[in-house]
């Protein structure tokens, strides 16, 4: 059937194409594909699914090169959520997605709808969500705008997860001017089911009932797929009505809702109505099941009167779910909801002719053929080289770098570096999330290197972190991509879990610039290889491009949620020193790398070098040496050395924990040929400072695994302060000036101009 | 003993409750539906932390107006026991069976481990307890500072009715051991009877050492007490 243009459609002109950010190729494509001209309601539909949000056009062909299958991946990408078993019958289900534009233009509803989003992405599956965690990046907090960013995202990351009754237990977040315009929101969520009850996305059943749950649909979000896949500008902030408005309370009814929907056996498969709404999940279901499908827009519930089918097929409402019904099972269906005060319409049907079809009423508004909707979306291989700005900044010699006169005290540099935001105590940002909802957390945020949470019914526990050094990435992508990795598997072996695998949030630039395009595709070579060494599989993301503003784009930033598993979750390990005498290991070894370091970054206001090398042989053999130990209870804290280098990180196992802070005092003149402070804050990869009251236990093992290893001093009572000894002279350091330095700085940040005062214009300073 | 733990659309913590009533106590626990009309012979009822319809309007406001909870007022008033905790100790006070009022927090949302100190014994939730004993437990709220007219709150010291108070490490009711404003750093209160009792902080949380406190069994432990006096 051929579709006729509604009254008071706008007609197709090249100006409307344009503004449905479709490329003449593609318009050609699309017009090729149907034999005639689109209506205004298929050019909206066209828009949306082949926005890069959606079809993934110029990362898909990179994507499929990453590792992504294991014995134990039950599911890979291409779902709403990976799932891997983690043995007793039980699997666990988990994604990272952005929310990164809206964000940028309305912080608390753009974050708040970003969490929103990535736990309808989890329970789709069947899952229960029992852990959120958030990587975040932000411009300087120098810079009154960044302040009102920072406290709307927090906020509204808090005010949704607290009130879904899910435990928001860590993440991982960085200041950087590089992030001033285009701030980075990346939340994921994982969920626990039993493995019999996952189910998939897939629309399937010739006849079965298409149901629309959960909350009405309304005007807000229209486009906001589009607005995800270009650049921000000045002209962002007009955006600001794509961006949709969450409502907690409602996604809370939705969850309890449909797990008890999926537990009743009435339902074939279930999908958020995330990005592009109904567009999407009705046309990516039947392209996965590889049937038909008929939508009539009159049957939508919707809130507003007068809503076209254009409004109503690309409207970004959130809280709702569309399910493929069981035919016969509709009043069943709708009366699961009910007990949930929310409704359930049968909006369309499973069909075997190949086609997509919407309807308004018996008219027809829009139809594709088959599922080329989908399949037909252009894939792009853009050109890519390395940027020579880039290659000259990674050769600089960053040791030639003169040192300030105050780091002749090297006591004054540490503490400069706990101020940095960036290393300083994350408390004023997840005191605002409820860590321990649903008595399951056993290291919170601020703990240990990766949050741990029990399984209940089992002796086992979750490791879970995100992480990803953007700095490392723009000055070496290859070695960036794969320390991201490197540091997310070392951080969940420092709480004892074992690795298990990924889901990633590719946040990049303008992936037609050359220069961009190639930090992508190394950055995804380097986690690949990185993937493949450590055994972690990619069980699936999110791809946001186009992270750009005025001042340029942003560090790229491949974001790694990692999930690990402890075989008994009593040996979660914690990061701060905790009996005086313990002795204290350095797993690992310095260097004298010091290039793209926080040091220099924070100190000197430099950011050039080689980021650290990457041995990925090496890491592995880390991890199995701490696995081992932890798994013997030999180990009282473990801390990896991360941004800051090994002076910061002891520090952080000294003062951590507020209430009960250690001294330390070790000495470091066996490595007297390392410029010290490249010893100090040099951050060589594939070290750990761990405390033991049985050194040689601990240092056979690593033995054993040819990881180098050195016991380096004690433990000490807190009013010895942290004393580290380097050739020529020892640090001292009393523990209340660092604890005042790390715990302080970003509260007194965030005090200094109340937010709300700065005015809604996008941030402009020099580039970085 | 048996204990009904309600669940209202938002609530969020009946799990926990419930966990804490049969994994840690071994006793027997029923979940209740906001919309039923029975007790189902509940011997104690909780009202759990959450975020009932949303805490739209006011925390607990409109909770108040759920059918199950004509139950539970008659089940006080025939000297039954309740307890509400966070968002339960809200709709308690909306539901005028505990006085005063939780606003808004001074500071914003809050969660942290907090210690509190027990006031009195003479109640079945604390009846094991001891006098000025300091317990610590999470706090995760963002509309829990307790106010009252100081009519009201001069009552309620003088009846005995302050149970718990926001204290420091070393005990004493400091500004900066309250977390959200409270006033007279009161953490959690009771009714004229005494059978109702209502708190922010979490005790259901602070039951399994491996999570880092146990400071909560005392509670549950005199409910049991009294139960099977």
């Amino acid at each position: 059937m051929t579709p006729t243009p509604r009254p008071g459609d706008p007609t197709i002109t090249p100006a409307l194409v344009a503004e449905h950010g479709l490329t003449r190729d593609e318009y050609d494509r699309l017009v090729n594909m149907l034999g005639r001209t689109p209506t205004f309601t298929e050019l909206g539909i066209v828009s949306a699914l082949w926005s890069e949000h959606c079809s993934y056009k110029h990362s898909r062909p990179l994507l499929k090169k990453l590792p992504t299958t294991a014995p134990y991946v039950l599911q890979g990408p291409g779902e709403n959520a990976g799932v891997i078993s983690i043995g007793d019958g039980l699997a666990v289900a988990f994604k990272i997605e952005s929310h990164n534009h809206p964000s940028a233009v309305e912080p608390y509803q753009g974050a708040a709808t970003g969490v929103g989003g990535i736990l309808r992405d989890v329970f789709t599956m069947g899952a229960r969500p029992i852990a959120m965690l958030n990587s975040l990046r932000f411009g300087s907090l120098d810079n009154a705008r960044v302040r009102y960013l920072v406290a709307g995202v927090v906020r509204g990351i808090g005010d949704y997860g607290n009130c879904m009754g899910v435990p928001t237990i860590a993440g991982d977040v960085m200041f950087d001017a590089a992030y001033e315009g285009n701030p980075l929101v990346n939340a994921m969520c994982v969920g626990i089911l039993r493995e019999d009850e996952l189910i998939r996305a897939k629309a399937e059943g010739i006849g079965n009932s298409i149901m629309a749950v959960g909350a009405r649909t309304g005007r807000d979000g229209i486009h906001g797929a589009s607005f995800a896949s270009e650049d921000l500008s000045h002209n962002s902030d007009a955006k600001r009505p794509r961006v949709q408005v969450g409502d907690p309370f409602t996604e809370k009814l939705l969850l309890e809702a449909t797990l008890e929907l999926i537990a009743s056996g009435h339902c074939v498969a279930v999908q958020d109505m995330g990005a592009a709404g109904l567009t999407s999940s009705s046309a990516e279901m039947a392209e996965r099941g590889d049937v038909g499908v008929t939508i009539d827009t009159l049957k939508v519930p919707v809130r507003e009167s007068g809503m076209t089918p254009y409004e109503i097929l690309l409207s970004e409402s959130q809280e709702r779910m569309l399910v493929v019904v069981i035919k016969g099972r509709e009043e069943k269906v709708r009366a699961i909801l009910a007990k949930w005060d929310l409704t359930a319409e049968v909006i369309g049907q499973v069909i075997a002719e190949p086609v997509y079809r919407v309807t308004e009423g018996k008219k027809v508004v829009a139809e594709f053929p088959g599922n080329r909707l989908v399949t037909d979306c252009p894939q792009y291989h853009p050109a890519a080289k390395e940027s020579d700005a880039i290659v000259a900044l990674r050769a600089q010699d960053v040791h030639a770098i003169p040192s300030l006169p105050l780091e002749r005290n090297s006591a004054w540099t540490l503490r400069r570096l706990l101020e940095s935001p960036t290393i300083a105590s994350k408390r004023w940002l997840y005191r605002q999330y409820d860590s321990t909802v649903r008595t399951n957390t056993v290291l919170g945020p601020g703990s240990g290197d990766a949050a741990v949470l029990r399984i209940r019914g089992t002796k086992k526990g979750l490791a879970l972190k995100t992480d990803c050094n953007g700095r490392y990435v723009y000055l070496d992508p290859r070695v960036g991509g794969r320390i991201a990795v490197a540091e997310a598997a070392r951080n969940v072996a420092c709480v004892g879990a074992r690795p298990m695998a990924i889901t990633n949030c590719l946040n990049f630039g303008n992936p037609t610039r050359p220069d961009i395009f190639f930090q992508f595709r190394e950055a995804l070579a380097g986690m690949g290889e990185a993937c493949v060494a450590l055994g972690t599989p990619v069980t699936g993301g999110n791809v946001s491009l186009y992270n750009e503003s005025p001042i340029g784009a942003v560090y790229p930033t491949p974001t790694i949620g990692m999930v690990g598993l402890l075989e008994d979750v009593t040996n979660a390990t914690g990061m701060t020193f905790r009996e005086a005498e313990d002795e204290i290991i350095l797993l690992g070894e310095p260097t004298d790398e010091l290039g793209a370091s926080e040091y220099l970054s924070w100190i000197h206001g430099v950011v050039a070098g080689a980021p650290p090398a990457c041995d990925l042989k090496r890491e592995r053999a880390l991890i199995e040496t701490l696995h081992e130990s932890i798994n013997k209870r030999l180990l009282h804290s473990a801390h990896d050395c991360s941004e800051g280098g090994f002076a910061v990180a002891i520090a952080e196992c000294c003062i951590g924990d507020q209430l009960k802070m250690r001294g330390a005092m070790v000495d470091l003149t066996a490595w007297k040929a390392i410029p010290s402070r490249a010893l100090l804050f040099g951050e060589a990869q594939g070290r750990a400072i761990v405390s033991t009251s049985d050194s040689a236990a601990v240092l056979a093992i690593a033995k054993k695994h040819g990881i180098p290893a050195r016991m380096i001093g004690h433990v000490k009572p807190t009013g010895e302060g942290l004393v580290i000894g380097v050739s020529g002279h020892s640090m001292r350091a009393p523990l209340l000036d660092l604890s005042s330095a790390y715990h302080d700085a970003i509260p007194k940040a965030m005090q200094r101009a109340p937010a709300e005062e700065v005015s809604a214009e996008l941030a402009t300073g020099a580039p970085s | 003993m048996k204990v009904g733990i309600v669940t209202f659309p938002g609530s969020n913590c009946e799990g926990d409750a419930f966990h804490a009533v049969v994994d840690q106590l071994g006793e027997q626990a029923v979940m209740l539906w906001h919309k039923d009309h029975d007790l189902q012979g509940s011997d104690v009822v909780i009202l759990p932390g959450g975020f009932a319809y949303g805490d739209y309007l006011r925390a607990g406001a409109i909770a108040r107006f759920s059918p199950i909870m004509k139950e539970v007022a008659a089940h006080a008033a025939k000297g039954g026991v309740v307890l509400g905790i966070c968002n339960g100790f809200q709709i308690a006070c909306e539901a005028g069976l505990l006085p005063g009022a939780l606003l808004r927090n001074d500071v914003g949302y809050r969660s942290m481990p907090v210690t509190i100190r027990v006031e009195h014994t003479n109640t079945t939730f604390t009846s094991v307890a001891k006098v000025g004993q300091c317990l610590t437990m999470p706090i995760a709220h963002g509309e829990g500072r307790y106010a009252a007219s100081d009519d009201v709150l001069d009552q309620l010291e003088s009846d005995g009715q302050v149970l718990f108070r926001y204290v420091n490490a070393a005990g004493e009711t400091t500004v900066d051991a309250n977390p959200n404003g409270a006033m007279r750093n009161i953490a959690g209160v009771c009714n004229a009877a005494r059978n109702v009792i209502g708190l922010m902080p979490h005790p259901e949380r602070a039951v399994d050492l491996l999570l880092g406190s146990i400071d909560g069994l005392v509670l549950f432990e005199s409910l049991l007490v009294a139960a099977h006096a």
